[in-house]
């Protein structure tokens, strides 16, 4: 589940519980809707909801970040739990972890 | 045969999605056992997750098939894990085992599963046949605290 926060061409999109390739397909169409819809110019992806994540979750954030930056925009990740960061940095995806990485 | 395995526990599912998370949930309630630390059970939880992730991905792409997930516990705290499944194999497992090489990239497949599984685990082994069938076997492991 995704909710969206919306301040002009700055969105959030808060993202809610476990991310594997189950989940990451649901999110991925919701994230693209908005994408589309909206062509952010910074989509922060808020991981404070998120226990788990798995490489599902890399391959759904490299596609975002190619949609967005595609339409000149860019994305941040914040509030990544350790775990998240973990898998995170193993895809090499670190620049993005930018806000908030949690102790 | 592995020495002194003091607990083991083995399931089996059908290889739907929504079973990944039902087997993360058995690897955790079975190593808590061991009294794991936070940071050792979401590496456990990973390591699990792409393992399961694999065989029902790309073991049984296109079909449904049975996923085999077995857990063993040594004396010394260390945790064994396999995860079978009897699907098409894998052609290449060098290549296959290459971080960011991926057969699924239409689905958005990163090509990290081994590299997150190395990355969290002590041991791991991959056999494969093509048409047979592919076994995972991780090992970790885990810390013992003291009192």
């Amino acid at each position: 589940m995704i909710k969206l926060y919306n301040d002009g061409k700055r969105m959030t999109a808060a993202l809610y519980g476990d991310i594997d390739h189950h989940a990451a397909r649901i999110m991925r169409q919701e994230l693209d809707e908005v994408i589309a819809h909206s062509c952010p110019e910074q989509l922060i992806l808020d991981f404070e909801n998120v226990g788990f994540m798995d490489s599902s979750g890399i391959g759904l954030i490299l596609g975002r970040l190619k949609a967005v930056r595609a339409c000149g925009g860019d994305i941040i990740i914040k509030n990544a739990h350790p775990n998240i960061a973990a898998v995170i940095r193993i895809s090499g995806l670190s620049a993005l972890l930018t806000e908030g990485v949690k102790a | 045969m592995k020495r002194d395995i003091i607990n083991h526990t083995k399931i089996q599912f059908p290889s739907c999605s929504a079973n990944e998370s039902y087997a993360r949930a058995v690897a955790v309630a079975f190593v808590s056992q061991a009294d794991p630390t936070v940071q050792e059970i979401s590496e456990i939880k990973t390591a699990v997750s792409e393992a399961v992730t694999n065989a029902i991905v790309h073991g049984y792409r296109d079909t449904v098939g049975i996923v085999e997930m077995s857990l063993k516990l040594g004396s010394d705290s260390t945790l064994y894990i396999s995860v079978k499944d009897k699907g098409r194999g894998i052609d290449n497992i060098e290549q296959a085992m290459t971080p960011l090489f991926t057969t699924a990239a239409e689905e958005e497949r990163s090509g990290l599963g081994f590299s997150v599984m190395e990355s969290f685990m002590d041991k791991l082994r991959v056999r494969s046949a093509p048409s047979k069938g592919t076994t995972v076997t991780m090992q970790k492991k885990l810390s013992r605290r003291e009192g």
